[in-house]
C-alpha cells in the first residue's frame, strides 16, 4: 500500500527545488499569481457559498483520485492528474483553484515538487492543464458533441493535450534554467507523456461518461446542453481560440519530432555547440526569452520554442479571460438541496 | 455582520427551556419531485426528550433539517421557541437549534477539534474570549476536554460523534436534533453516548433505529411512515404494542 | 488507514516543534530561496546551509536518518538533469561509451550538476523538517497570518481535512476492484483500454461521493450559522523570543548567500 501511494505521488511533472533558475521561478510565480488572483476574484464574484466546501472537497478528491491507478505494461501504472477533468466538471476558475490547492499541498506536505519552484509547478499542472484542457474540451464538444461519442472524444483529447502541454512547458522551464540538455529533455518529456497522456485521456473520458450516465446534473449545464442539442451555435471566437490552442500544440510537437532522433548523436559529436553564450559555471539566471530566444539553444529551434512558450501562455491567458468573463451568469442551479439562507 | 447582542450565553440555556418545537401542516418535496413530508403536525414541549423512529426513507432526516430552516419553505409553518422559521429569523433559529448529522465526517469539517467547536460561536459573531470559553465548556460537557488540537481523522468514531455534539452545544442551543447518533458505535461508545444524552438539559429530538436506546432515554416516541406521523405517544405504550411495531417494521432487538 | 501514510507530522517536544509556525515557515522559505540563488560551485555556502539544516533536524529530535530517507523523493528528477554533465562545454573529464555514440563529461557540466543536486537535496530537507515539526493546520494558520487569501486558506484546510476521508474511500474502491479482479492462468484480466475504463469509473464514483459529501458539509455549515463569510480567530502576536530567533536566522542565511557572491 505504501508503494501504491509512492508511485502515485512520484510524478514526472513535479519539479523539485533547485532545478529551476531564480529568474524562471520568479517569472512563473508572477504568471501564477496573476491567474490565481483572477480565479479567486472570479469565484468570489459568483458568490455561491457552497463553492467553498465543494472546491475544498474536490481538491481532496483529485488528490485521492491520483491514487487510483491501473497497470499499463512492464510494471508501470497509469493514473489521472486531473487538471482537465477538474476544468471540465468545475469550470476554469474553480478548476484553477482546486488544482492550485492540489499542487500546493503536494509540495507543502509531501515534498512532491518544491517550494520556490511552486509557481512553475502550479502554472504547469494547475493553470495550463485546466485552461487548455477546458478550451480543447469545449471546442471539440461544440464541433462533435451531438455524436454519441462526442463526450468521450473531447474528454480524451482535452486530457491528452493538457498533459502534453504541461510536459512541454516543464521541459522548456528546465531548458531555460540551463538545468537540462534541450533536445534530450524535450524528447524524453514529450515521449513519456504522450503515453501518460493516453492514460489520462482514457480515465478522464471514462469518468466523464460515467458521470453522464449516473448523475448528469453534476456536469455543467454547458456540457449537457451541447450533448442534448440545446446549445447555441458555435461562436467564431471560440473556434478560433480552440484552433489556436491545437495549432500551438502541433507546433510544439514539430520540433520534438525533428530534433529527437538526432539529439543524442549531436550531443556526443559536437559538444559545445550549445550554450556558447555563457561561460562554464556561470550562475544560470539568464534572461528568459530575451530577444525571443531561449538561452542555451541554437538559433532556429530556440526561436521556435520561445515563440511557442509565448503562444501557449497567450492562448491560455486569453482563453481564461474570455471564459471567466463570459461564464458570469452560467449559474449551476441543478442541485439537490435548495439554498435557503 | 450583525452581532446578536441579545444572544444568550451558556448560563441562559435553562431559561430558554420554556419553549417548544412546533410544526404545523408541514409538507416538503425535493426538487427532483420526491415527496418527503406530508402535512406533519407536531408539538414538542420544553425539555422533552423525543425519539423519531421509522424505516429509512420515512422522512426522519428531512424533518430534522426543517427544524433550523436548512430545508423547507421558510413560511412560518415551523416555529422554535415561539419564533417562526422565516428568512428573517434564520440566524436566530440556527443558534436555537443544534443539528447533529449522522456521519461525523460531514459534521466535523475543520482541521482541528477546536476550530470545529468554535465554528458556530464564531459565526454567531461572539467575541474571542466568549468563543474560547464556550468551546471549553462544550468539550467538557461531552467529556472531550484536552482534545482541542486533535485532528478528527486521529479519533475513533465514538469520539468524533461526541465532538460532533459539542460543535452544536457550543452554540448554546435550546433544541438538539440528532440524526442516528448511535449508528455504527461499538457497545462501549454507545453506552457513553446514552449517558451523555441523559445528562443534556436541552429539548431532544433524535432519529434512530436503536429502540433499546429509546427505552432508556426517551419517554416519548414518534413513528414516521412515508412522510406522515403514524403514531405519537409514550414510549412504553408503543413498545408494548406488538401489532404497531410489526406494522412499521420495528424490532426491539 | 490512509492516515498512517499521509500524516507527515512527527510528534515531539523540542524547541523546533515549539517555535512559532510563522517563523518556521518564513525561515524555511528563506533558506530555500537562498539555496536557489547560489551560483554553481558555491560549496562553502552549501556546506554552511547543510550544517544549519542538519543542526535543526538534530535539535528537533525527529531523526536525521528518517529525513534523509524521505529526502529521496526528488531522486527521479536527477535523470533529467544528468544530461547537462555532457552538454555544458568545458574540459573533458571522462567519457561514457554508449555503443555507437560516446558521451563526454566536462568539468563545467559536473560542477553545475553537483550544485543542482546539492541545492535540491538541502531544499527538500528544509521542507521535510518544516512539515515534520509543524502541524499542517499551523502552517495553514501561518499562511493566513501572512495574508494568503482567505478562500485559499479555507480550500486548503477543507482539502487537508478530507484528504484522509477520500484517500480511505479511494483505497476501499481499489480493494473492491482487486477483490473482483480474478485472472485465469494465461489470461490477463482484460485489455489496457478496459482497465483504464474501469479506473475511470472508479474516479467518477469517487468524484460523485466527494460531490455529495460537499453538499452534506455545506448543509452542516449552514446549520451552524455559515452565511458565505469565513471567520477565524485573530492570530496571536508573535512572541519576542520567536521573533528574535526568526530575525537572527534570516540574517545568518543572508550572510551565507552574500558570502557565496562576494567570496
Amino acid at each position: 500500500m505504501l508503494d501504491l501511494l509512492e508511485r502515485a505521488l512520484v510524478l514526472a511533472l513535479h519539479i523539485p527545488d533547485g532545478f529551476l533558475s531564480a529568474s524562471v521561478s520568479a517569472l512563473f510565480w508572477v504568471l501564477t499569481l496573476v491567474c490565481v488572483t483572477f480565479a479567486v476574484r472570479r469565484t468570489n464574484k459568483v458568490l455561491d457559498d457552497r463553492q467553498v466546501p465543494l472546491m475544498g472537497v474536490m481538491a481532496a478528491c483529485i488528490f485521492a483520485a491520483q491514487m487510483l491507478n491501473f497497470p499499463v505494461a512492464g510494471g508501470t501504472s497509469g493514473h489521472v492528474l486531473g487538471g482537465a477533468l477538474a476544468a471540465i466538471v468545475l469550470g476554469p476558475a474553480a478548476g484553477i483553484l482546486v488544482m492550485t490547492c492540489v499542487v500546493a499541498l503536494q509540495a507543502l506536505l509531501f515534498q512532491d515538487g518544491g517550494i520556490v519552484v511552486m509557481g512553475a509547478n502550479i502554472f504547469n499542472m494547475g493553470v495550463l492543464t485546466t485552461l487548455l484542457g477546458g478550451a480543447v474540451f469545449a471546442g471539440l464538444l461544440r464541433l462533435i458533441g451531438r455524436q454519441s461519442k462526442g463526450l468521450v472524444i473531447a474528454g480524451f483529447a482535452a486530457a491528452w493535450v493538457s498533459v502534453m502541454a504541461a510536459a512541454a512547458l516543464t521541459a522548456l522551464q528546465l531548458i531555460a534554467s540551463g538545468t537540462a540538455q534541450p533536445q534530450v529533455v524535450l524528447g524524453a518529456m514529450l515521449g513519456v507523456h504522450s503515453l501518460i497522456g493516453v492514460g489520462e485521456g482514457l480515465i478522464t473520458a471514462a469518468a466523464l461518461s460515467f458521470l453522464l450516465a449516473t448523475r448528469p446534473d453534476v456536469l455543467p449545464a454547458a456540457v449537457t446542453d451541447v450533448l442534448s442539442g440545446n446549445a447555441r451555435p458555435v461562436a467564431k471566437g471560440q473556434v478560433l481560440i480552440g484552433g489556436l490552442a491545437i495549432a500551438a500544440l502541433l507546433l510544439l510537437l514539430a520540433p520534438f519530432a525533428s530534433a529527437a532522433p538526432d539529439g543524442l548523436e549531436r550531443v556526443a559529436l559536437d559538444l559545445g555547440f550549445i550554450d556558447g553564450g555563457r561561460g562554464p559555471g556561470a550562475a544560470s539566471p539568464a534572461g528568459v526569452l530575451s530577444d525571443y530566444t531561449v538561452p542555451g539553444l541554437a538559433g532556429g529551434i530556440s526561436t521556435i520554442l520561445a515563440g511557442l512558450v509565448g503562444v501557449l501562455i497567450v492562448v491560455a491567458l486569453g482563453y481564461g479571460l474570455a471564459i471567466l468573463l463570459r461564464r458570469r451568469s452560467a449559474a449551476r442551479s441543478n442541485r439537490s438541496v435548495p439554498s435557503s439562507r | 455582520m450583525t452581532i446578536m447582542a441579545a444572544e444568550p450565553t451558556t448560563e441562559h440555556v435553562y431559561e430558554r427551556q420554556a419553549i417548544s418545537v412546533h410544526l404545523r401542516d408541514t409538507s416538503f418535496a425535493y426538487p427532483d419531485g420526491r415527496e418527503a413530508l406530508h402535512g406533519i403536525n407536531l408539538t414538542i414541549g420544553a425539555g422533552e426528550k423525543v425519539a423519531l423512529v421509522g424505516p429509512n426513507g420515512a422522512g426522519k432526516s428531512t424533518l430534522l433539517l426543517h427544524l433550523n430552516g436548512v430545508l423547507g419553505a421558510l413560511d412560518g409553518h415551523v416555529s422554535i421557541a415561539g419564533t417562526p422559521v422565516t428568512r428573517a429569523t434564520l440566524r436566530q433559529i440556527r443558534a436555537l437549534v443544534g443539528l447533529v448529522f449522522q456521519d461525523p465526517d460531514d459534521q466535523l469539517f475543520s482541521p482541528t477539534v477546536f476550530d470545529d467547536v468554535a465554528f458556530g460561536p464564531l459565526h454567531m459573531g461572539l467575541p474571542e474570549a466568549e468563543v474560547r470559553q464556550r468551546v471549553a465548556h462544550a468539550l467538557a460537557q461531552v467529556g472531550m476536554s484536552g482534545y482541542e488540537s486533535r485532528m478528527p481523522h486521529h479519533m475513533s468514531l465514538g469520539q468524533r460523534k461526541r465532538v460532533a455534539v459539542a460543535t452544536v452545544l457550543s452554540m448554546a442551543p435550546a433544541v438538539l436534533a440528532l440524526d442516528e447518533p448511535s449508528a455504527g458505535l461499538d457497545p462501549r461508545a454507545r453506552r457513553g453516548l446514552i449517558e451523555l444524552l441523559q445528562t443534556l438539559p436541552q429539548t431532544l429530538l433524535v432519529s434512530t433505529h436503536d429502540l433499546r436506546m429509546v427505552v432508556e432515554v426517551f419517554p416519548r416516541t414518534i413513528i414516521l411512515a412515508e412522510g406522515r406521523v403514524a403514531h405519537d405517544g409514550p414510549t412504553d405504550q408503543i413498545l408494548a404494542n406488538a401489532a404497531l411495531l410489526a406494522e412499521h417494521g420495528l424490532e426491539l432487538v | 488507514m490512509a492516515q498512517q501514510i499521509l500524516e507527515r507530522y512527527i510528534d515531539g517536544a523540542s524547541s523546533i516543534h515549539a517555535l512559532d509556525a510563522r517563523v518556521k515557515l518564513v525561515l524555511a522559505v528563506t533558506t530555500i530561496v537562498c539555496a536557489s540563488l547560489l551560483p554553481a560551485g558555491s560549496w562553502l555556502a552549501l556546506l554552511a546551509l547543510t550544517a544549519l539544516v542538519w543542526a535543526t533536524i538534530i535539535a528537533s529530535s525527529v531523526g536525521l536518518l528518517l529525513i534523509l530517507r524521505r529526502a529521496l523523493v526528488a531522486l527521479p528528477f536527477l535523470a533529467v538533469v544528468v544530461t547537462i554533465v555532457f552538454s555544458v562545454p568545458g574540459q573533458p573529464v571522462f567519457t561514457v561509451p554508449l555503443g555507437f555514440v560516446t558521451l563526454t563529461a566536462t568539468d563545467a557540466g559536473l560542477l553545475r550538476f553537483f550544485t543542482i543536486v546539492w541545492k535540491s537535496w538541502v531544499s527538500v530537507q528544509v521542507a521535510l523538517i518544516l512539515t515534520a515539526t509543524t502541524h499542517f493546520f499551523d502552517i495553514l494558520r501561518a499562511l493566513g497570518a501572512l495574508h494568503l487569501p482567505k478562500i485559499m486558506v479555507a480550500l486548503l484546510s477543507f482539502m487537508y481535512r478530507y484528504l484522509f476521508v477520500l484517500a480511505d474511500e479511494a483505497q476501499q474502491l481499489l480493494r473492491a476492484r482487486d477483490c473482483r479482479s480474478a485472472a485465469l492462468d494465461g489470461r490477463g484480466g482484460g485489455s489496457v483500454w478496459w482497465r483504464a475504463k474501469v479506473t475511470g469509473q472508479l474516479v467518477g464514483t469517487l468524484f460523485l461521493r466527494a460531490f455529495e459529501r460537499s453538499e452534506r458539509i455545506y448543509v452542516a455549515m449552514l446549520a451552524r450559522g455559515y452565511t458565505g463569510e469565513l471567520r477565524s480567530l485573530n492570530a496571536r502576536p508573535l512572541h519576542p523570543s520567536d521573533l528574535r530567533f526568526g530575525l537572527g536566522g534570516a540574517l545568518v542565511l543572508v550572510l551565507i548567500t552574500l558570502q557565496a557572491f562576494l567570496g
